[in-house]
């Protein structure tokens, strides 16, 4: 039953598109009202990132299966320029000149485990999961 | 080649605006409404608008901002803001994801929104003089 899909990013309707679908197999999967705004939410911050940063990228959405849980994974990649400091960009506050951060501290508080991955001129992958109680 | 963003419709009720979104907010949608919005607002002299959100379901951190600045820029229109129909899962995401929306009234519909409004504008226009003058002393604290 391992169900996945992939998505590809490259503009603001493509954001709405990987919320939506994010939020259909949560849904499917058993999640909750709330959960599935969680996921939806923590996806669309993952996905405004590929825009605004990485000239596009990709989300892929997975059924987990583990240990008689079930649950959900978004692995959320391109090949943008990287983050340089990683830690910065997981403080609270951190904002770039826009006025705009990446939203990465709020996209962790709303899942259950979160993942990043990133190296300057090669991209970045973020991971995340939220489990079904 | 650029595709024509369906405009929210934006309507007149009373001295307020109302706006309800019905459909997904794409960021390009969302940036025209709030440049609509704002037009409207110079062009009615509005005194409120009433924002209904009853139909969102997601609300990130950039549509988030987008209402904040809305709020703000109407504030310094001269009118007020209230927002209505926020969903319990739309709440709860935006205080986990650490969004504030400075300058927000809500209201829990439509109906109470305009309610909430019409009297925030009354409270507004009573406002006729500053409460502290330069020069003098408060009596009440001297």
């Amino acid at each position: 039953m391992a169900e996945s899909k992939r998505v590809l990013v490259h503009n603001d309707l493509d954001i709405v598109s990987a919320r939506v679908e994010g939020r259909n197999l949560a849904k499917r999967l058993g999640f909750g009202v709330i959960d599935q705004a969680r996921i939806a939410t923590a996806i669309s911050e993952l996905a405004r990132n590929l825009v605004l940063y990485a000239d596009g990228g990709q989300i892929s959405l997975q059924a987990l299966e583990a240990g008689g849980r079930r649950g959900i994974q978004i692995v959320c990649s391109d090949e943008g320029p990287g983050i340089a400091d990683i830690d910065l960009v997981m403080q609270d506050g951190y904002s770039t000149q826009r006025g705009l951060g990446m939203g990465l501290p709020g996209t962790r508080r709303l899942m259950d485990e979160f993942e990043i991955e990133s190296q300057v001129d090669t991209g970045t992958t973020v991971t995340i999961r939220k489990w079904l109680n | 080649m650029t595709l024509n963003v369906p405009r929210i419709p934006i309507l007149q009720i009373e001295n307020f605006l109302v706006a309800s979104i019905q459909t997904e907010l794409h960021d390009k949608t969302a940036i025209h409404f709030k440049d609509d919005l704002l037009q409207r607002i110079y062009d009615t002299k509005a005194r409120g608008l009433v924002l209904d959100l009853t139909a969102i379901d997601v609300v990130d951190s950039f549509i988030a901002r987008i209402i904040g600045d809305v709020a703000e820029m109407a504030g310094l229109m001269g009118a007020l803001v209230v927002v209505t129909g926020l969903q319990p899962a739309v709440a709860i995401t935006l205080v986990e994801l650490g969004v504030e929306m400075r300058g927000v009234v809500t209201a829990l519909n439509l109906e109470k929104g305009i309610v909430r409004l019409r009297k925030l504008v009354a409270d507004d226009s009573d406002v006729t003089q500053p409460d502290v003058r330069l020069g003098e002393t408060d009596p009440a604290h001297p």
